[in-house]
């Protein structure tokens, strides 16, 4: 990022200044249409909406700490096979981390693409936060206590209230390789939102909407702060989950509950085979099958093939995940797939050096060799 | 367990493996009978979902057979199959689950004795190992 401007908050208020700033980028023709969270009339739940009429900015919400999909996937259905009009999109860390896995995948394209990200305070479960919005006087988006404690490099729930696992982990909660990043961690909010910007978006931006250039001195530290401190919790869940797997029936106990429905692979943004081999006739099993699987072993559990689902899933996509815990969040049997896929995913990733996400220059481990590398094989 | 006998599920590329396999077969060569060869292609051509499949069924030891690099009749094919095996077998380890049951092997058309000799020491260290945990796993 190498352009910094300064948006002005008025009376403390973030989300006005942030509607204002969106509305700006679709008046000045920074982008012909813009794709960002909105508050649905219900009062109780988000979605990421595609507008071409600013009036519809008034409920916009970038704030609004839940993620109802991996926006990811969204990107794909607009530019899978490109835009014909400059689109913004508002992504969270891992939605964007995501999105340049799924470029490398050919299922996304960044041209005609304008990538707004926007620090992560963190998000609930969207029940939760369906709870939240309606419970708290103030709704579920950030008071003002928990925007002080983002400028000094803490991220905090509600109290009482906690986030999703997956977001308790995550190490990367400062949007990666986007044209125009939101700053809220380590920013005094309360007086400006800082914008971080490549060059090229940045220059359109800082003459359109007429912007001030400006830092947050405090942002390098209080960023540090936090990923140390998300670093330190995530070793401490790997340690425990080290633990409680230690062989089949560990493994077996953790998948009790799963009812192999596959919610994990259409929530996940990385899963975006159009003919998974799990929903093809490979599995419509005959009767024959079924009775010689439970003569050999005495039983089988019905619907089949769970274990066999979950560690394929792992082998063909964990080595680009993106620990966003869609996953988890979308499964009804509440296992505990965040940590289970992020732990696996970082030993296959540390295999290969690889972070998903953190550059398009870096190819897929799964798509490609070296003539020389695992020597150990022979 | 003094009878318990491995069952090893080998998938092994046509032009190299399976073909030294054969070659130990014509050259009257003894090696255990614990193995089920399976003969694909190419070592490239292996899912790691058949690997999963066949130890979740119950398999004591998978082993891949493929062509040294650099000899694949499909040019990288059996690089492809390296990293496949090399992430499978760090899935099987984080899970705790033990990755050694699952070998790599680059035998080729003329290794007939390499094969002989593969099957013999996989059946050695899976018999010290004892049975698949799996054999009796039935709520999977």
């Amino acid at each position: 990022m190498s352009m910094q401007a300064i948006v002005g908050v008025e009376d403390g208020d973030v989300l006005v200044a942030l509607r204002e700033f969106l509305r700006q980028l679709l008046d000045k023709k920074i982008v012909d249409a813009l794709m960002v969270p909105l508050e649905l009339p219900s009062g109780d739940a988000i979605a990421q909406t595609l507008i071409k009429d600013p009036e519809k900015l008034q409920r916009a919400n970038p704030l609004a700490p839940v993620m109802m999909v991996n926006s990811a996937n969204l990107v794909s259905n607009l530019t899978r096979r490109g835009s014909r009009e400059k689109v913004g999109v508002v992504l969270k860390s891992c939605e964007m981390r995501a999105v340049t896995e799924l470029v490398k995948l050919l299922q996304a394209s960044l041209d005609n693409l304008v990538t707004i990200g926007i620090d992560c305070l963190g998000t609930y479960e969207v029940p939760q936060y369906a709870l939240l919005s309606k419970e708290l006087e103030d709704g579920a988006g950030p008071s003002a206590e928990q925007l002080q404690a983002a400028k000094e490099g803490q991220v905090i729930p509600r109290d009482g209230y906690e986030f999703r696992a997956a977001c308790q982990i995550c190490e990367y909660p400062i949007p990666m390789n986007v044209d125009i990043n939101i700053a809220l961690i380590g920013v005094d909010t309360a007086t400006v939102i800082l914008l971080e910007m490549e060059p090229e978006t940045g220059k359109e931006v800082l003459e359109k909407l007429e912007l001030q250039e400006g830092e947050a001195p405090a942002r390098e530290e209080a960023v540090a702060k936090l990923v140390a401190a998300r670093e330190r919790q995530r070793d401490e869940a790997f340690t425990q989950f080290h633990e409680t797997v230690n062989g089949i029936p560990s493994l077996v106990a953790q998948f009790a509950t799963c009812i192999t429905c596959h919610n994990c692979s259409t929530a996940c943004p990385i899963c975006y085979c159009k003919e998974c081999i799990f929903e093809t006739d490979t599995f419509r099993h005959t009767s024959d099958r079924y009775l010689t699987w439970a003569r050999r072993k005495g039983a089988t559990r019905m619907p089949s093939d769970t274990m066999l689902y979950q560690l394929t899933r792992m082998n063909h996509m964990v080595s680009s995940c993106v620990g966003c815990g869609m996953c988890e969040s979308a499964c009804p049997s509440d296992l505990p797939l965040a940590l289970i896929f992020r732990a696996v995913g970082q030993k296959v990733q540390d295999l290969f050096d690889y972070l998903p996400g953190r550059s398009l220059e870096e190819e897929l481990p799964v798509a490609t060799f070296k003539e020389d590398e695992f020597p150990e094989y022979k | 367990m003094e009878d318990f006998e491995p069952r090893i599920v080998a998938f092994l590329c046509n032009w190299c493996a399976y073909t030294g396999a054969d070659l130990a077969g014509t050259s009257r060569l003894q090696y255990p009978p614990n193995v089920r060869a399976i003969r694909v292609m190419c070592s490239g051509g292996v899912d790691p979902i058949y690997v999963i499949k066949a130890l979740l069924e119950g398999a004591d030891g998978v082993l891949i057979g493929g062509c040294h690099p650099g000899d694949c009749h499909y040019q990288s094919g059996n690089l492809k199959a390296r990293r496949r095996v090399a992430i499978l077998r760090a899935i099987l380890e984080e899970l705790a689950l033990d990755p050694d049951r699952v070998w790599l092997r680059w035998i080729s058309a003329s290794e007939g004795k390499l094969f002989a000799d593969t099957i013999t020491e996989m059946v050695q260290v899976l018999k010290d190992k004892g049975p698949n945990p799996a054999r009796e796993a039935w709520a999977i």
